[in-house]
């Protein structure tokens, strides 16, 4: 596919002669900085509502307050980045007009579908999020359960669809260009492109732990602060117990998304794994910094890449060596980005075999795992996981992202080629940046006055509502 | 044919988000002129409650015709996007500011952080809608040349027309909140609010019908096409929104509030299917025809199936919210939100 890079184009040609540097570089910025924003809120958004019918479900189940006030609480939550969520969402729809008229003028008709079937996943989503969130009081328990389980099929539905339209970015299929123009279009093949597969399950994961460990942190903060009440427990276990079986497949789906690669993406394998040089045995380096051609400074495990590869130190590896130069991406950020996602991985997955550990000794002499030895320490770690597992989120998203430069379509369609070149994108970014400024301090006040339960319900109530100031 | 049929269910998407979202917008707006925080406490407890369940599924319908636009129609969608991306970024950003602070409203307690986030939600009300309004009178007057960034960025949406579309959009909008808020506010028993809400539906649907009337001159000097198409194909269109207006109007006079809402909603919908139907076949004024800014057929032919599935699931979904919060409430029984939040804490 990539003689077809040569393929002269008349309108994104007349336009990238107007294209600065600094535009460029802005609209980059603001692309990037509202994606990896949004990409936060769109895990919690897809993890938060299961874990939320669990506690509601636990609660029906048992009768346990604490898990009632629970799941109340993170509905509450819910709501606040549900919000949040839609609006940047919507931000990020327009942007793609906006910054990359470019790539939609061209290839807008190529990925409309997954977007469109996006579009009704995330409908239904508002819609049950309303009846959810309002109808607490209006429906018998059993039901009002009920009516949360289309979100959490949509929240992941949605996911699986947009994470299908970047994936096209890295395969594109499903059209034919000819003088310039994209024609026999078949836009379920580019929907299911050969990268569909392992980016979405990895990116769903990836939600799920997101979601399970950022909100089981802020509990272990609770514990460690001595209110180890039944309330902050359950709020801890639930949570963290989701997210402990998730992790380790997602180390498998990984594995499967970096061979993937082997495949398909050499050349973003090749900038992951600071290969240039192609070849059989290739080491695989930890750290490092890329230098005159070479990874230097790292940390090597001799033909460690080629076993991870195809099992065999024999297995040869493609470098950055069979890569035009003027193509390759940033080595060192995207090698890092990798390294620092799957550290912190293999730090989750510890963490959760911890927790299965003290739980069989537990069964066995009767203990809690929070009476037992090491508990602080377990705390204190899972405290760190929450965030943790943000990190590793944006990792994850810029060595997918950063991998791909400096196409916007693989092989196909520059970025340079995409971006809008009406003057004063600069403007726009720091418009945007001061307003998510705002909104991230806005939320983050939010969402902590809510951990601190006060008595304003996010969702009123019906009887509710005379009793509390609107202003 | 296939276009076509994108078009028009492009078209009824712009016009649900014209309606339902346009409510919201509206509701934004009498927040913002609602008063003082005591005195405007029962008017924003009304709105609040209203569109509290709902704005989010309608704002939805906004999702639905950007992706319906580039999936259809890409160059189309990458034109308008890339000249109009001032006002288009203004409006993008209102929607932040509305949506997040709307929910932030909702979760503060004390006042200051309430009239903060308030003022927020309210202020982005009234200028989204007006720079959306501005965008659409700028593809209605010819002035977004097909191709990259090729018209003015800053003349394509400050201009006759343009203000226009803007001042129409906020009026049509308030009008709309009114209209609808009125027959909650009664359906709740709230006599005054009710009374007090149509007396703005009347007042902001003769500002609306005036605005309107003056756009006629405004459009024969500065959008010569879009008035030939009005004065002619589509007039039976601009007719049935001036009675259904006016209709409205009498309904609101006479207390009939729920039977006012379909005769508003005829009245604003009919405008914009006007404004198509005046424009049609042209996409871009001048420009591009809806035949040759189309996708593939294969494109059309699968998102129109994804769209007629999709509806199978929707519109239950949507008949269930809305018919969920259009009933009163049944007492609240044991286990209700604020019972059992004090019991446990």
């Amino acid at each position: 596919m990539h003689h077809l890079a040569a393929a002269p184009w008349q309108v994104a040609a007349l336009a990238v002669d107007k294209v600065s540097e600094g535009d460029l570089a802005a609209a980059r910025a603001q692309m990037g900085f509202s994606l990896a924003w949004h990409i936060v809120v769109a895990c919690l958004g897809v993890g938060l509502p299961a874990l939320t019918l669990l506690a509601e479900w636990y609660g029906i189940r048992t009768g346990n307050p604490a898990h009632q006030l629970l799941a109340r609480r993170w509905a509450r939550a819910m709501g606040v980045l549900f919000a949040v969520g839609a609006v940047s969402g919507t931000i990020l729809s327009f942007e793609m007009g906006l910054l990359w008229p470019g790539l939609m003028g061209m290839f807008g008709q190529v990925i409309g579908l997954p977007f469109a079937l996006e579009g009704i996943a995330f409908f239904i989503e508002a819609i049950f999020l309303g009846i959810y969130l309002y109808a607490w009081d209006r429906l018998p328990p059993r039901r009002h359960l009920l009516t949360g389980l289309p979100i959490v099929v949509a929240g992941v539905a949605s996911a699986f669809f947009v994470v299908c339209a970047n994936a096209w970015m890295n395969q594109p299929r499903g059209f034919v260009l000819r003088e310039g123009k994209v024609v026999d279009v078949d836009p379920w093949a580019a929907m299911l492109n050969p990268a569909s597969p392992p980016q979405t399950v990895h990116m769903i994961l990836a939600a799920f732990m997101v979601a399970s460990f950022l909100t089981a942190a802020v509990y272990a903060v609770a514990l460690l602060r001595g209110r180890r009440d039944a309330y902050h427990k359950a709020g801890f276990y639930i949570p963290f117990t989701l997210g402990a079986v998730v992790t380790p497949f997602q180390l498998v789906v990984g594995d499967w998304a970096a061979r993937f690669l082997a495949e398909f993406q050499p050349a973003k394998l090749a900038a992951i794994e600071g290969v240039f040089t192609t070849g059989s045995h290739v080491p695989l380096t930890l750290g490092g910094i890329a230098r005159d051609d070479a990874l230097r400074y790292g940390l090597e495990i001799p033909n460690g890449l080629s076993l991870l590869v195809g099992y065999s130190p024999s297995t040869v590896v493609q470098g950055l060596d069979k890569v035009p130069r003027d193509q390759w991406p940033a080595v060192t950020g995207v090698h890092w980005a990798f390294d620092v996602m799957v550290g912190i991985g293999l730090f989750l997955l510890a963490l959760g075999a911890w927790l299965l550990l003290s739980w069989w000794r537990g069964r066995r002499c009767r203990g809690e795992l929070l009476d037992q030895r090491g508990s602080r320490l377990f705390l204190t770690l899972a405290a760190i996981g929450g965030p943790a597992s943000v990190v590793a989120l944006e990792s994850g998203w810029c060595v997918t992202e950063l991998g791909r430069q400096p196409w916007i379509v693989w092989g196909i369609m520059s970025v340079r080629d995409a971006v809008n070149p009406a003057p004063g994108l600069m403007t726009g970014l720091w418009l945007v940046l001061i307003v998510y400024a705002g909104m991230t301090v806005a939320t983050v006040y939010v969402l902590r006055r809510l951990a601190k339960g006060t008595a304003v319900p996010l969702a009123p109530q019906e009887q509710d509502v005379e009793s509390y100031p609107v202003v | 044919m296939l276009a076509d049929t994108a078009l028009a269910v492009m078209w009824v998407g712009l016009t649900c988000y014209a309606l339902f979202g346009g409510a919201d917008f509206g509701a934004g707006v009498w927040d913002l002129l609602a008063g003082g925080s005591r005195r405007g406490l029962p008017q924003r407890r009304l709105i609040e409650h209203s569109i509290g369940p709902i704005w989010e599924a309608n704002h939805v319908w906004l999702i639905f015709v950007i992706v319906l636009l580039w999936s259809a129609f890409s160059p189309v969608f990458a034109a308008v996007m890339s000249t109009l991306y001032l006002p288009l970024t203004l409006a993008a950003l209102g929607i932040i500011a509305r949506g997040a602070a709307f929910a932030f409203r909702k979760a503060s307690t004390e006042l200051w952080q309430q009239r903060l986030f308030g003022a927020c939600f309210a202020l982005s009300s009234l200028v989204t809608p007006f720079f959306l309004g501005t965008v659409a009178g700028a593809v209605a007057s010819g002035r977004v040349p097909p191709g990259l960034a090729a018209g003015n960025v800053i003349t394509s949406w400050l201009n006759p027309t343009s203000a226009l579309g803007g001042v129409l959009a906020v009026t049509t909008c308030a009008h709309l909140a009114a209209v609808y808020l009125c027959a909650d506010a009664a359906r709740d028993g709230e006599r005054a609010l009710a009374s007090a809400f149509a007396r703005r539906a009347v007042v902001s649907g003769l500002v609306s019908g005036a605005v309107a009337g003056a756009g006629i001159a405004v459009l024969h000097a500065d959008a010569p096409e879009l008035f030939h198409g009005l004065t002619h194909r589509a007039l039976p269109l601009v007719i049935l929104s001036v009675v259904a207006g006016l209709l409205g109007l009498a309904l609101l006079h006479r207390n009939r509030f729920v039977l006012a809402r379909p005769a508003s909603a005829l009245a604003v919908a009919a405008i914009l299917w006007a404004w198509g139907a005046g424009q049609y076949p042209a996409m871009l004024v001048g420009g591009t025809t809806v035949h040759q800014a189309a996708s593939d057929g294969a494109v059309l032919a699968a998102c129109l199936v994804v769209l007629a599935v999709g509806a199978l699931l929707l519109v239950p979904s949507l008949w269930l919210l809305y018919a969920t919060f259009q009933r009163r409430a049944p007492a609240a029984g044991p286990g209700s939100s604020s019972s059992s939040e004090a019991s446990v804490d």
